[in-house]
C-alpha cells in the first residue's frame, strides 16, 4: 500500500555553473541562470510504500512523516536562497532534479522502519513541471 | 528519475465512425457526435526518464519544450482535429487515438537524449489518458 503526504516551501535559487561562462549558462538553463536568482512555490509529495501495522492500522504514522518531513524539508529550506544558504547546493546546482535527490536522500535516512520504505519524492517546481525520484 | 512537464492546447473534435450507421454513431457517441463538433481545453504531460546530464538535469527544458511545440502544439492548437491534423484523417479522434498520434508525432522526431516514458492527455479535468511508451 503507498501512502503519500504533501508538504510546501518557498525558496530562491539560481541555476549556472561557475565552470561555464555566462553565455553557456544562459543557454542550458535559459533565465533560470540569472545570478540574482528567483523563486518557486515547491510541492513536495512523499510516498511511502508498506502494509498496514496490525495493531495501529498504519503504514506509517503521519504525525511523525509529518515532523521528519518539517525538520529535514521544510524547516531548512522554506524562504531560503538555496545556493547560499542550503548545502549542498552551494556546490551542486539546485535544479530540480538535483533538490528531488536531495530530499530523497536526506528522508531515507530517516525512515528506518521495517514495514516502510521511502517509494518515491515527486517535487513541483510549478504546477507545470515536475520531477520524480524513486526507488 | 523521470520529469514531467504539462503543455495546454485546444481544439475541436467531432466522434464518428463510418463504420457504423447514423443512429448507432449518435447512440454510442451521444453528444460527442453533434455534427457541428465541439472543443476541449486538453492537458498533455509528457514524461521523460534518464540519468542527469552535466548540467544536472535529466533534459534541457528549451529542447523538450521546443520538441513539444513544434512537433505537437503547432499541429493541434486552435485546430479542428477531424479535417486538419493529418495523422487522424482515418481515425475517430477520441482521446485515445489522440495519445497515440501525439506520442507518435513526438517518437518520429525525438532527438533528446532522455527517453520518452510517458504521454497523458487529460480531455477534460474528468478524463485523462495515458500511454506508456515502447522503446
Amino acid at each position: 500500500m503507498l501512502l503519500t503526504r504533501k508538504a510546501e516551501f518557498s525558496a530562491s535559487h539560481v541555476c549556472a555553473n561557475p565552470a561555464w561562462s555566462a553565455e553557456e549558462n544562459a543557454a542550458i538553463y535559459g533565465a533560470n541562470a540569472n545570478s540574482h536568482g528567483h523563486g518557486h512555490n515547491y510541492v513536495v509529495e512523499v510516498t511511502v510504500e508498506g502494509e498496514p501495522d496490525p495493531v495501529t492500522g498504519m503504514v506509517f504514522d503521519l504525525r511523525v512523516l509529518k515532523e521528519i518531513i518539517n525538520e529535514e524539508v521544510v524547516d531548512p529550506m522554506d524562504h531560503r536562497f538555496l545556493n547560499r544558504e542550503v548545502p549542498p547546493f552551494d556546490t551542486v546546482i539546485p535544479t530540480t532534479e538535483n533538490i528531488a535527490q536531495e530530499i530523497w536522500r536526506r528522508l531515507a535516512a530517516r525512515l528506518t522502519v521495517p514495514n516502510a520504505r521511502l517509494k518515491n519524492v515527486r517535487l513541483y517546481e510549478t504546477a507545470d513541471l515536475y520531477v520524480d525520484c524513486g526507488s | 528519475m523521470q520529469l514531467t512537464s504539462r503543455y495546454r492546447f485546444v481544439a475541436s473534435h467531432r466522434l464518428n465512425t463510418a463504420a457504423l450507421s447514423v443512429e448507432q454513431n449518435a447512440k454510442l457517441y451521444g453528444k460527442c457526435n453533434n455534427p457541428y463538433g465541439h472543443g476541449h481545453d486538453y492537458v498533455l504531460d509528457v514524461t521523460v526518464d534518464g540519468p542527469l546530464d552535466a548540467s544536472g538535469q535529466i533534459v534541457n527544458r528549451a529542447a523538450l519544450d521546443a520538441l513539444v511545440e513544434t512537433q505537437v502544439l503547432q499541429r493541434v492548437d486552435h485546430r479542428d482535429l477531424n479535417t486538419e491534423v493529418e495523422e487522424l484523417q482515418d481515425q475517430v479522434t477520441t482521446t485515445e487515438n489522440l495519445a497515440v498520434t501525439i506520442e507518435g508525432m513526438l517518437k518520429s522526431q525525438w532527438t533528446l537524449p532522455a527517453r520518452l516514458m510517458r504521454v497523458r492527455i487529460a480531455e477534460t479535468a474528468r478524463n485523462a489518458f495515458e500511454l506508456e511508451t515502447e522503446n
